[in-house]
């Protein structure tokens, strides 16, 4: 059995960059115990010498020409997408 | 009007078009107007385009009176998961934190469409970045199943399946990642088809786990889901990991195994004897080995793999922001905590976990290596027989709220699952009915990487004698 309390979460959300509540906390907290539990199957599978697969394709790496390719969109579209801009630049809040 | 335009088929409505027996415009509209009047009942569509629909199919009704030939695909009306990006549409995932989102591109495979004359009609709902087989985690509303209203249409392209039943257009395109087309198809009695992996580009598609995702149609038989699936496969310079598969198809007879689950179908299976098929095995799905295991190898993988493609939703390039972050790491956090809903952020908590330092090596890297283990066996089975016949899920669908607990929830996935570790394509089509609610059920067929077109000339023959998937009584609308 896996036990998992708040500070496993608490440390797992600032990972993800999530704010959780309380209320949430609690929750996930007592969802991720049994999710562990769940997946916890693969520990039993005999593993050793085997390759892990990160991608069904066969491909690797995959070349292109080096050549500019001009964008269908225009840079001043994707600017716009932002919450916040200024003069044509995407605005952040203050780093520290 | 004269013609029944009630669950028309590509094909069918294509006959009508040529013939002049209807225009696409009156097709757009009795679409549009059937939405306008049950979705209140199904909730299966968030953003109708009427305008843009309408003025696409004026073009094309021009075409056909200056007697130019016409594509099958010309002027078909079509839905579209949200998580689709369509340009000038919005596209949300469901999620509240792409609330107005409007993307400034479209998708690879909107633009194919498009490019072929279908007509988009309206965008439908899921689960909140696909995440779900329900679509009760759509960070808008549940859809409910046409069949049973009470009843979830499954998920995540709960939305496209349940439109597709409902006749709110005649296919819809959906994303599978872990059963997400097929199982919504099962539980609303329509056809579903995850490609190959590779086999169409995901460009422009939200991404949740990118070496699972896989594009394909839900349609009311297979024939269309072919037609749909011949116009958005292929190589995509804007995706590297679309493959060049050679689809090509043979008329040999097929040998199948087909995998009992508990008894589900099997009466069904025995009935139907059909030309060219032989089951030449029949077995437990306890025998393949390797569902439960894939399926907790998938819970470990996705949640890791939507950790880091999430990562982009950080209130600065697009999307919502919070209001309440007075500097860049609050408009981060507040912004992740505000906007997500509950299971979208327990996968990115699996994620970071199972990522993390410590950890890796026992989830992260294990579960690659039983991704290993699974796709061994699954390929090992298909060079012994053409194809693995099983049924899609182990139950019709079930009620609305009434697995609220996530493993519940998880294992609806448990037969479709092992199919997205291998990457190998699989259809899902209307085979049975539940005797006890008198719902459908679905069939899987399962082929080789690259013989999409084996599986669905598979399904065809077999609708071609079942005829399951043209049965509508039962639907309550």
């Amino acid at each position: 059995m896996n036990k998992i309390n708040r500070s496993d979460i608490e440390a797992a959300a600032k990972l993800s960059r999530i704010e959780l509540d309380s209320k949430n906390i609690n929750s996930i907290t007592e969802d991720f115990g049994s999710i562990l539990n769940f997946v916890e199957i693969i520990q039993k599978a005999e593993t050793g010498g085997v390759a892990p697969t990160s991608q069904v394709t066969g491909l690797n790496d995959v070349w292109r020409d080096d050549e500019v390719v001009k964008s269908e969109v225009e840079p001043r579209v994707l600017i716009d997408s932002a919450p916040e801009t200024l003069d044509g630049y995407v605005k952040v809040k203050k780093v520290l | 009007m004269m013609e029944d335009l009630n669950y028309l088929t590509i094909s069918r409505a294509h006959d009508l078009l040529k013939m002049k027996k209807i225009t696409a415009q009156d097709l757009v509209k009795f679409y549009i107007d059937k939405i306008k009047k049950n979705n209140p009942k199904i909730k299966a569509v968030i953003t109708i385009s009427e305008k843009d629909a309408l003025k696409k199919a004026k073009f094309i009704d021009s075409k056909i009176s200056e007697g130019k030939e016409i594509g099958v695909l010309e002027g078909i009306p079509y839905t579209a998961k949200e998580m689709f990006m369509t340009k000038g549409v919005k596209t949300t995932a469901a999620s509240k934190i792409l609330n107005d989102y409007v993307a400034p591109y479209s998708a690879t495979s909107i633009k194919k469409l498009e490019e072929h004359g279908a007509i988009l009609i309206a965008k439908v709902n899921q689960d909140e970045f696909a995440h779900g087989g329900s679509t009760e985690n759509s960070g808008y509303h549940p859809t409910h199943n046409p069949w049973d209203l009470d009843r979830v249409p499954g998920g995540s392209s709960g939305g496209s399946a349940a439109a597709v039943a409902a006749d709110f257009g005649i296919f819809s395109l959906g994303t599978d990642t872990g059963g997400s087309i097929r199982q919504p198809a099962a539980y609303c009695g329509v056809t579903g088809l995850k490609p190959s992996y590779g086999a169409v580009s995901r460009y422009g598609v939200v991404s949740m786990a990118s070496s699972f995702d896989c594009i394909g149609p839900i349609a009311r038989n297979a024939e269309d889901a072919q037609i749909v699936f011949d116009a958005i496969k292929g190589l995509d310079s804007k995706d590297s990991t679309t493959v060049g598969y050679d689809f090509s198809n043979s008329n040999d007879e097929t040998n199948a195994i087909y995998y009992q689950v508990g008894n589900i179908l099997d009466e069904e299976i025995s009935k139907h004897k059909i030309e060219g098929i032989n089951i030449a095995q029949k077995e437990p799905v306890e025998k393949l080995g390797i569902t439960n295991e894939a399926l907790a190898a998938y819970y470990v993988l996705v949640p890791s793999e939507i950790s880091s493609n999430l990562e982009r939703y950080d209130g600065i390039r697009y999307g919502e922001s919070s209001q309440k972050a007075s500097n860049l790491s609050e408009t981060y956090f507040k912004t992740r905590g505000e906007f997500f809903g509950t299971e979208v952020k327990r996968r990115n908590l699996i994620g970071s976990y199972a990522l993390s330092a410590g950890y890796y090596d026992a989830y992260y890297k294990k579960a690659m290596q039983v991704r290993t283990i699974v796709k061994e066996k699954v390929d090992k089975v298909l060079e012994k027989y053409d194809v693995i016949i099983v049924p899609t899920t182990t139950e019709p669908a079930f009620k609305i709220g009434s697995k609220s607990d996530p493993i519940e929830m998880y294992k609806t996935d448990l037969l479709t699952v092992f199919v997205n570790l291998a990457g190998v394509p699989s259809v899902s089509i209307p085979f049975g009915i539940d005797e006890d609610t008198n719902l459908p059920l679905g069939l899987q067929i399962i082929g080789k990487q690259g013989d999409d077109l084996k599986i669905l000339e598979i399904a065809k023959k077999i609708q071609s004698l079942t005829k399951y998937h043209e049965r509508v009584e039962g639907i309550t609308l």
